[in-house]
């Protein structure tokens, strides 16, 4: 893996049976970016990204190409898919907070990969994680109240902050914003903005301002074919492929 | 013009849907009168007796209701009746709630539909069968493990064991199946392994439906007659390891009330046992009831 590339993608395919959900993807993704990825539903993209940690694991699934993670061979059937989660974390569209106590769920994966960790330790961590994601202020009287007592949104910035103490490399969003109302998209696209150049984020998301307003780079793909990769700005302004104009005019999706 | 008019049902649909509306309403509060009835009945053969032998009956060691004078201690049978419970529980607990994780979570989708079927008949086996297997083949197996009687309670442990596990089983899989998938998905893409998913995200999660499921096999296992009264040896007396006899709540009843003189004191002492009884289980369901509400105001 070279430095400037933290994913890289090369002839990716993938089929769920005779389905071909993925055709000869290439992608570079460069450390610390937000890329963002479009396209209607189907398009491929959710299952792009959940290859990216290997949540496509299933009999029913067969991929071909290669693919490389924040260092890992993500084909190889040896990959220690386990440490692999741990440094390529993902949030998903409805906030999934586990069903623990707001501390314990920030904790969750130190216990899982570095229970030596001590206590005192753990919560710096636990402080640390809270305050990147703009939640400590809001929680630090109430770190042992269920974390479902938490609103949409700070549930979905905890889930973020749980993936922070493991360092991890890459942040994989699956539409994140998309249980939120208008207030919480607000504050997670700010948090995004705030986690930019610590953390690197894919980020899949059916709202084309979404992806306008936030991401670096945009991918906008179609049928599992990554049809345009590009700036942001160049992507919505100066597409150079016709479907994407079309979708992005609104034409179809 | 014709003017529309809400639709009003005809005279007789209003009679039927009355009286259906009776029924269903009536079947609702049905489990509150039989309840009552319950409590009303056994309490006027038992409540007199025992106002006035309750200190005997919590003191006294023996239950002899027939010899001169009669002794109505219920101390040993109370303490047989919580062992066989106990001991029973501490074979099926583990067996159930590691069968219904790998149920719920490890066994492939046609592995779980056969499973759950032969789970189904082991459901569906009469209590008496039940005895019939502890006197058969658990009575000459305890003996050959050293026991002077193979009817005892360990015998009785075992059987009320085989008999709730159907239900700790199925029951505490529902439980697993009812968490959601969202928890699993995280905790998974936070590179936890399946055990580990399982221990701390599932059993946690699941904690209320399978305390649930593990208190209904102990008022399965408390309630249970025919079974106990066949293998735990019948005798009144404090066990004092594995092997000794025991003899249980139910089991008293159930052997002595046919002999019993009608109205007699040794009928009405057993009414007392049955009020005990059902205070036996009501503590146990309070205690759990008390327990969640603590888990959930934390």
């Amino acid at each position: 893996m070279s430095a400037d590339r933290v994913i890289s993608v090369r002839g990716l395919s993938l089929w769920y049976g005779a389905f071909r959900a993925l055709d000869r993807v290439d992608l570079a993704v460069v450390p610390g970016e937000i890329l963002s990825m479009i396209g209607p539903s189907g398009c491929g993209k959710s299952t792009l990204l959940r290859c990216f940690n290997r949540m496509n694991d299933q009999p029913y699934v067969r991929t071909e190409g290669d693919l490389e993670v924040a260092g890992y061979d993500i084909m190889a059937p040896k990959t220690d898919v386990l440490a692999l989660r741990r440094d390529v974390g993902m949030v998903f569209q409805r906030p999934n907070p586990l069903p623990l106590s707001i501390r314990d769920n920030v904790l969750f994966g130190v216990r899982l990969h570095a229970s030596r960790t001590p206590k005192s330790e753990q919560e710096g961590l636990m402080q640390d994680a809270l305050e990147q994601v703009l939640l400590w202020d809001q929680v630090k009287d109430r770190l042992h109240d269920d974390a479902e007592t938490l609103s949409l949104e700070a549930r979905q910035k905890l889930c973020i902050a749980r993936l922070l103490p493991l360092k991890p490399k890459v942040l994989l969003m699956d539409e994140p914003c998309s249980a939120l109302d208008p207030n919480g998209i607000g504050a997670v696209e700010e948090l995004m903005g705030s986690l930019r150049g610590k953390y690197t984020q894919v980020v899949v998301t059916h709202n084309m301002q979404q992806a306008r307003r936030i991401s670096d780079r945009c991918v906008f793909m179609l049928m599992g074919e990554l049809v345009e990769l590009g700036a942001t700005v160049d992507v919505f302004t100066r597409p150079k492929d016709e479907r994407t104009a079309r979708y992005i005019e609104g034409r179809y999706g | 013009m014709e003017t529309v008019t809400r639709r009003r049902p005809p005279a007789h649909t209003r009679y039927v849907e009355f009286v259906i509306e009776g029924l269903i309403r009536l079947s609702g509060i049905s489990s509150i009168v039989f309840i009552l009835a319950i409590f009303v009945f056994i309490g006027k053969e038992g409540i007199g007796f025992l106002a006035g032998h309750f200190v005997e009956m919590l003191t006294s060691m023996d239950w002899s209701p027939t010899a001169e004078p009669p002794v109505f201690g219920l101390v040993a049978l109370l303490v047989g009746t919580l062992w066989c419970v106990g001991l029973s529980l501490l074979i099926s607990v583990p067996v159930g709630l590691a069968a219904a994780v790998y149920l719920s979570e490890f066994a492939s989708e046609r592995t779980r539909e056969s499973l759950k079927i032969i789970i189904e008949l082991l459901a569906a086996i009469p209590s008496v069968v039940w005895g019939f297997i502890g006197v058969m083949i658990l009575n000459p197996l305890l003996q050959d493990m050293g026991a002077q009687v193979g009817l005892n309670g360990l015998n009785g442990a075992i059987v009320l064991a085989l008999m709730t596990l159907p239900l700790l089983v199925s029951l505490g899989e529902d439980a697993l199946r009812a968490v959601p998938e969202s928890y699993r998905q995280a905790a998974v893409a936070m590179g936890a392994t399946k055990w580990e998913m399982v221990r701390r995200v599932l059993l946690p999660a699941a904690q209320r439906g399978l305390l649930v499921a593990v208190l209904l096999g102990v008022g399965r296992c408390v309630g249970e007659t025919m079974a106990v009264l066949m293998v735990t040896g019948h005798a009144v007396r404090i066990p004092h390891g594995l092997f000794d006899p025991v003899r249980t709540i139910t089991a008293t009843i159930a052997a002595e009330l046919g002999e019993a003189v009608r109205g007699g004191q040794h009928y009405q002492s057993l009414f007392a046992l049955g009020i005990l009884l059902f205070a036996v289980t009501f503590v146990v369901n309070l205690t759990a009831d008390f327990t969640l509400r603590g888990r959930r105001e934390r």
